[in-house]
């Protein structure tokens, strides 16, 4: 992760691609989100969906392995630099969630991220505050999600 | 049992589902599908981040939520689903073998003058620990379908 002063407001990445199946989106619904039009075709047609979708927080989630990889590049180019690498806090709250559209089977899903707001935090000294918009967009371009996530991202010099 | 329609929600109600054993295994093999940082995967890496060891990732807190909230009434109920999330707050973090429990408060409760045929319902989810103390707090509003719709004679 880079440091909390490196931080640009309004840059934006896109961070991967998911192709939702009807294998994966059965998998997660059934561990997490057993609702029927997401586990079964008929129930699904019959359903106000009018076709098989994933749970919104499949789609929501898949979205973390991207930003996880994203970090990892980032923080692989920092060491390859001699350079020390930000510590990446804990995320604290997810705001403003919204599931536009359904995510059906065999929709892309494009994810990005762009920071919102860079901070300074009160309860954690040596740490910055840095709020993420993520936004998902299918293959015909429509937006699918959006939320927000605020999380702690270490200051330069900050940790002792 | 007769399915719960936006009727039976009213504002103040509390209910308690679960509880639920949240296991290493689990907190590991989620975080290896879907968030695969240090604190959710290896308890020595874990203990050098802030998490102060193990700790299961922030979304598989959501995850658990939503299962426990399909089995507890939302697979018994008229509910058409969510159109987001409000807020979600992670307060402490998700410690392996935790007997997790899901508390609901309905917080609001209002029917829909365009869709006279649902009404909304404003509720928090509070995933709590055996000691009631909240783990993850989520507010969010459903729209579910009403027993009697308005203007209905």
């Amino acid at each position: 992760m880079i440091f909390f002063e490196d931080i640009v407001v309004g840059d934006s990445t896109i961070v991967g691609r998911h192709t939702f199946t009807a294998e994966n989106i059965k998998s997660f619904a059934s561990r997490y989100d057993p609702q029927l039009f997401h586990l079964d075709e008929s129930a699904a047609e019959a359903s106000h969906f009018g076709a098989l979708c994933a749970s919104g927080w499949q789609t929501a989630i898949v979205s973390m392995r991207f930003v996880v990889e994203h970090r990892r590049g980032l923080a692989e180019l920092m060491r390859g630099r001699g350079e020390r690498v930000a510590q990446a806090g804990p995320a604290l709250d997810m705001r403003d969630l919204k599931w536009l559209r359904p995510v059906y089977v065999g929709d892309t899903i494009e994810y990005r991220i762009e920071v919102a707001d860079a901070r300074a935090s009160d309860s954690h000294p040596g740490f910055g505050l840095m709020t993420t918009r993520t936004t998902g967009t299918n293959q015909k371009g429509e937006p699918v999600i959006s939320f927000l996530t605020t999380a702690l991202v270490e200051r330069r010099g900050g940790r002792r | 049992m007769a399915k719960l329609h936006w009727e039976d929600f009213t504002i103040g109600d509390v209910a308690v589902y679960g509880p639920r054993l949240v296991t290493r295994e689990e907190i590991v093999a989620f975080a290896a599908e879907f968030d695969p940082q240090p604190a959710h995967l290896d308890e020595a890496a874990a203990a050098a981040t802030l998490h102060g060891g193990l700790a299961g990732s922030g979304w598989h807190s959501c995850a658990l939520m939503m299962r426990m909230m399909a089995d507890g009434f939302l697979l018994n109920s008229t509910s058409m689903g969510a159109p987001g999330v409000e807020e979600v707050r992670w307060l402490v973090p998700l410690r392996p073998g935790t007997q997790v429990r899901l508390r609901t408060t309905v917080l609001e409760t209002r029917s829909s003058k365009s869709r006279p045929e649902m009404g909304l319902t404003r509720i928090r989810y509070d995933l709590i620990d055996e000691t009631d103390t909240v783990i993850t707090t989520l507010t969010s509003t459903m729209m579910l379908g009403r027993r009697d719709p308005e203007g209905r004679s």
